[in-house]
């Protein structure tokens, strides 16, 4: 269960995010230049609001009142980057295994087969690969299954598909939808495409100039 | 090539020399060039400007600064003499001489290299749990390794080629603190042309195949990104 209820000052407006999220697929969805990856970038430590807070699973990450700013690193969420961010000079597995060797010294180690988690997103055979070796689409689902890997008890995505032609996209887009069943952890995605977020979206909400509005396409969505 | 009884001194004393220097140049200039690619604070520009002066000031400036400062009444002079030390006139001065005047070259090289990191690298790693140290080591110091090792030949070339601010505070002392630029000089003074000519061609060979080296590696690690 994630919670926000946060204020930013941006150069233009004042950004407001409000919104909670059980273990659903929030949509957040408005132009470009309202704030999206702001609020993402808030969400995952790599920014700071002014006043507010977040609380994920009743863990407060975040509290102006507390004066508390937990760092990125200790956030325990995944976050799935616009250009993927893939380390160019990392094969597939390192960069899958990247984050779990860093929790391994500071926590208790989980099992983890890397080959494993690649296989459940159809990139197993691509482990030894470098990025620039691959497609647009099998960047994503490394990319994915690298934020995974870490168990992260929420999953922010910013704009995913918007460097995929369509067919990929689509295929994508069902994708996320099957891995969310799976992992059972709320999904922040950040969108300008309508259709996308009606597609994935249990909640959408719309940001326009920092200001937020649960959307009417919710009602279209959840109708239909 | 070489005469009977060639004087190997200067040759092995300027490799310790430059490589101690490249050394103390890595470990003080990746640090500030790492916090300076980065960080935004009051009076940047002001520490920016004096790390790089050493690279347009004339040697015999900074010899004579080097000079006032670690001489017999110099201020770090002083600290040291209360130790029972004393750097002058030692090749560690030479050391202390080629460090100074090498330091902007990899600072710059290295500042630049960093800053061209793409930061979602640094943003990724750190939602995957990574502290910032780590992040430098197996993130940007690789992504930035073209750069830094530009700033290592560089300063490496500087350090083996310091004269001028050498002379000065490490003097011309055979055996000790004579590297090869100062028996070059001081045998081309003396007439003797042909130690002169073996040090001018081992220097060339010497300095034509660390770049060749280098080059060959940054390109064929751009090939790989």
């Amino acid at each position: 269960m994630l919670e926000a209820n946060f204020e930013k000052k941006l150069w233009s407006f004042n950004l407001e995010g409000r919104f909670a999220a059980g273990n659903e697929i929030v949509v957040l969805w408005g132009p470009s230049g309202a704030g999206k990856t702001t609020v993402l970038h808030c969400l995952a430590g790599l920014n700071s609001p002014e006043s507010g807070f977040i609380k994920l699973n009743g863990r407060v990450l975040y509290s102006s009142g507390e004066r508390t700013d937990i760092p990125t690193r200790s956030r325990n969420m995944g976050y799935l980057f616009q250009d993927y961010a893939l380390f160019p000079h990392m094969t597939v597995r390192q960069n899958v295994q990247y984050g779990v060797r860093c929790r391994k010294n500071n926590k208790e180690g989980f099992s983890f087969d890397p080959e494993k988690l690649l296989d459940s997103f159809g990139v197993g055979h691509l482990s030894g690969r470098y990025p620039r070796q691959l497609s647009g689409g099998e960047k994503q689902r490394v990319a994915l299954a690298r934020a995974l890997a870490v168990r992260p008890q929420l999953l922010l995505l910013d704009e995913p598909f918007s460097a995929l032609d369509k067919n990929t996209k689509i295929v994508l887009r069902k994708e996320i939808k099957r891995i969310h069943r799976d992992w059972q952890i709320p999904f922040v995605l950040v969108t300008h495409d309508e259709e996308d977020a009606m597609y994935l979206g249990d909640k959408i909400i719309s940001l326009e100039k920092g200001t937020v509005r649960e959307k009417s396409l919710l009602l279209m969505h959840t109708g239909s | 090539m070489f005469t009977q009884g060639f004087d190997w001194h200067p040759v092995i004393l300027s490799l310790r020399v430059a490589v101690i220097a490249v050394i103390s140049v890595t470990l003080l200039g990746l640090p500030v060039a790492r916090l300076m690619a980065r960080r935004e604070f009051y009076g940047k520009e002001m520490l920016e400007a004096a790390i790089t002066l050493p690279l347009v000031l004339p040697p015999s400036v900074i010899g004579y600064g080097l000079l006032i400062l670690i001489g017999k009444n110099g201020l770090v002079g002083q600290a040291l003499s209360g130790m029972g030390l004393s750097i002058i006139f030692t090749w560690w001065a030479a050391v202390l001489a080629s460090t100074v005047v090498a330091f902007p070259l990899m600072y710059q090289s290295a500042k630049a290299a960093f800053g061209s990191v793409d930061m979602n690298y640094e943003k990724a790693a750190r939602t995957l749990g990574a502290g910032e140290v780590r992040i430098f080591f197996t993130v940007t110091l690789p992504l930035a390794w073209p750069g830094v090792l530009a700033g290592l030949v560089l300063s490496f070339a500087r350090a083996l080629g310091e004269f001028g601010a050498t002379l000065m505070v490490a003097g011309n002392i055979p055996g000790q603190t004579q590297t090869i630029p100062l028996a070059i000089y001081f045998a081309v003074e003396s007439g003797d042309n042909a130690t002169a000519r073996t040090l001018v061609g081992l220097i060339t060979i010497f300095s034509f195949l660390v770049i060749f080296w280098v080059n060959r590696r940054a390109r064929s690690f751009l090939k790989t990104y």
